[in-house]
């Protein structure tokens, strides 16, 4: 957790070394002449010219991203109401308490369903549909942008929207009813049997663009030569799609999952503004994030929210290095271990 | 990244000409356009309930959630068009989502520049900061964040928005424009200096406008997230005269629960900035998300 002070203080101050072997090819080519001098006016000038360019944008960085999260970390330890400093040293006493909190287990549990049915749902019905539009026809630039609608809509309206219709004298019920399904009528939001189910579907409907927009993405950097090439040789469709298509879509699915469980973890926006801060534990939808605010922000308990947080920030981290070391891995090599020569 | 900039070339192109230049499609076979307008009816359909009850009256959306307007109404949303708290909302929603695009820009390239085409020690260090950045989401800090915030004296301030969020838009900007800066090839920076250009001329007038399509990308991406985002407005914002467009519509949705029909007359009003935002800026949205993900 020191890296971010270590990062800045790399970038003012290390250059020495680095700066001399950069410098010389540069320097060596244009100007034989005084080299002393002249390398040291162009080191400082380099420090200068990195501090400038990359001072301001750490400092927001630094300041508003990383230095909260040690804040948590920090005000975890403390039974702490917000005011004034935190005195009411708990040690891991925060942390005692979620972990035998019933609540926080099925939070954590809603959490994990959130998580499989998101992949499982979205995942397949994303494929098919991303395979059915990636033919070259009339309409295809359309029938995207259509699709990708309900993801451009932010959560709130989302919420709202899907929290009217779904009310038990709401639209969806008296659509059922009028097309002869009157059985299939139900309390979608408030029984606790079905209320995760009506989550799993607004979370579908709102995400299952973005998914096809990826995997259309990752279908169309595939070469259409080897697509005429298997043709010649006499593959089907489908045996082109299975041996093809997907093993070459791997590295666009395995993103597209890495960020579906990371949204799935976070899940905040439409729990807390369809049930309400209260509402969603009743009706088992509540997730680790409301958890965190009803418990924290709202009974004005900064202490105990921010362990949440640390909590949640862990169990995230946990199960991304996972994910990014063992299933990843090679699709982002490049990306964080990113070295240059 | 080569995806990237190959795929930015016809992104520049209007419509008709890349139309023009790939010349017309075939039609698909009749079971993909059902297929695919099923899906689109499964897509628009809650879109198009919140649109088409706004033009109804409590009294019918009662007797018949689901059904049409009989008769058209247009008082919801003229009563929404004509209060000053919904252009209130707007203005702010506008004012941090430009904000935030313009910080989250012009810090970004500056940085970038520097990951991209400087050598020193703890370059990598730094880039694998920011990169671990995209794994801290705002909900992990939120706490934190607003006591800090507090902190500041910048509460129910637009600023307090602002800030955080130019900071939680960098990952995703330095993930995207690095390489794209580093695209850029050494022979151009080497003629610029041999002309005598210095790194930070070179900076200015070769590097800014060669990465325009990139920087493009970014801002929409961070005025996008900046428009519809709820938490942190939540936690800072706490009052109504200051509220962005989601706490306004949501505090509007519960301050008129019994008005359901003006309740979606403000939703849909409020769904419309952005989805025209959208329709101008699809292709770069989609260009840049694909980009995110292969960057």
């Amino acid at each position: 957790m020191s890296e971010p002070q270590g990062a800045t203080s790399l970038a003012d101050q290390r250059p020495p070394q680095g700066t001399q072997k950069a410098g010389d090819g540069a320097r060596r080519a244009p100007s034989p002449a005084g080299p002393r001098p002249g390398r040291r006016k162009a080191d400082w000038r380099k420090r200068l010219e990195i501090t400038v360019l990359s001072g301001p944008a750490i400092v927001v960085f630094v300041g508003f991203v990383i230095f909260p999260v040690i804040l948590a970390g920090y005000y975890g330890f403390f039974r702490w109401k917000g005011y004034g400093p935190a005195t009411d040293f708990v040690g891991l006493g925060n942390y005692l308490i979620i972990f035998t909190d019933s609540a926080f287990h099925e939070v954590l549990a809603h959490n994990g369903i959130i998580l499989v049915l998101s992949l499982v749902i979205q995942g397949p019905i994303a494929i098919i549909l991303a395979l059915l539009l990636n033919q070259k026809i009339r309409g295809r630039s359309v029938i995207r942008v259509l699709i990708f609608v309900p993801y451009i809509i932010s959560e709130v309206i989302v919420g709202i929207g899907w929290g009217l219709m779904l009310q038990t004298s709401g639209a969806v019920n008296d659509l059922l009813q009028s097309v002869g399904l009157g059985a299939l009528r139900a309390d979608w939001l408030s029984d606790p049997n079905i209320a995760i189910w009506s989550l799993m579907i607004i979370i579908s409907w709102k995400y299952i663009g973005f998914a096809v927009i990826l995997f259309l993405a990752g279908l169309q950097s595939i070469p259409d030569e080897l697509f005429e090439a298997a043709a010649i040789d006499g593959a089907s469709y489908w045996q082109i799609q299975r041996s093809i298509t997907l093993p070459l879509l791997g590295p666009t699915l395995r993103i597209w999952a890495f960020l579906s469980i990371i949204g799935s973890l976070q899940l905040f926006d439409l729990v807390f503004i369809i049930w309400g801060q209260y509402v969603a534990s009743t009706a088992g939808t509540s997730t680790m994030a409301t958890y965190m605010v009803a418990n924290g922000r709202t009974s004005g308990n900064f202490g105990y929210g921010s362990a949440v947080a640390v909590v949640m920030f862990l169990i995230s981290l946990v199960i991304a290095l996972t994910y990014q070391r063992f299933v990843l891995r090679r699709d982002t090599a490049g990306a964080l271990t990113e070295r240059r020569k | 990244m080569s995806v990237m900039t190959t795929e930015t070339t016809p992104l520049d192109m209007t419509p008709r000409e890349a139309r023009r230049t790939r010349g017309r499609e075939p039609w698909g076979s009749p079971a993909t356009y059902f297929i695919a307008f099923l899906f689109i009816a499964l897509c628009l359909g809650p879109v198009l309930y919140i649109v088409i009850g706004g033009f109804r009256d409590n009294s019918q959306i009662t007797s018949s959630p689901a059904g049409f307007p009989t008769p058209w109404r247009f008082d919801n949303y003229l009563d929404v068009l004509t209060s000053s708290i919904f252009w209130q909302q707007i203005g702010n929603s506008t004012i941090v989502g430009v904000t935030t695009t313009i910080g989250v820009v012009v810090l970004g390239v500056m940085v970038s520049f520097v990951l991209a085409r400087y050598h020193f020690h703890g370059r990598a260090a730094m880039y694998s900061l920011f990169a671990a950045g995209l794994m801290f989401p705002m909900t992990v800090a939120i706490t934190p964040l607003y006591i800090l915030v507090k902190d500041l004296g910048l509460m129910n301030s637009l600023a307090g928005v602002i800030l955080p969020q130019i900071g939680f838009g960098l990952p995703v900007t330095v993930i995207i424009l690095v390489p794209f800066l580093k695209a850029i090839p050494d022979e151009i920076e080497e003629a610029a200096s041999i002309d005598g250009a210095s790194r930070l001329g070179f900076f200015f007038r070769m590097v800014v406008p060669l990465s325009l399509p990139g920087v493009v990308t970014t801002g929409i991406l961070a005025f996008v997230a900046s428009w519809n985002s709820y938490l942190l407005p939540l936690f800072i914002l706490s009052d109504q005269t200051m509220y962005t467009l989601p706490l306004g519509v949501q505090a509007f949705a519960s301050q008129y629960s019994v008005d359901t029909a003006k309740v979606l007359a403000f939703t849909s009003l409020s769904m419309i900035p952005a989805l025209i935002f959208f329709t101008l800026f699809e292709r770069r949205i989609v260009g840049g998300l694909t980009g995110a993900v292969k960057g």
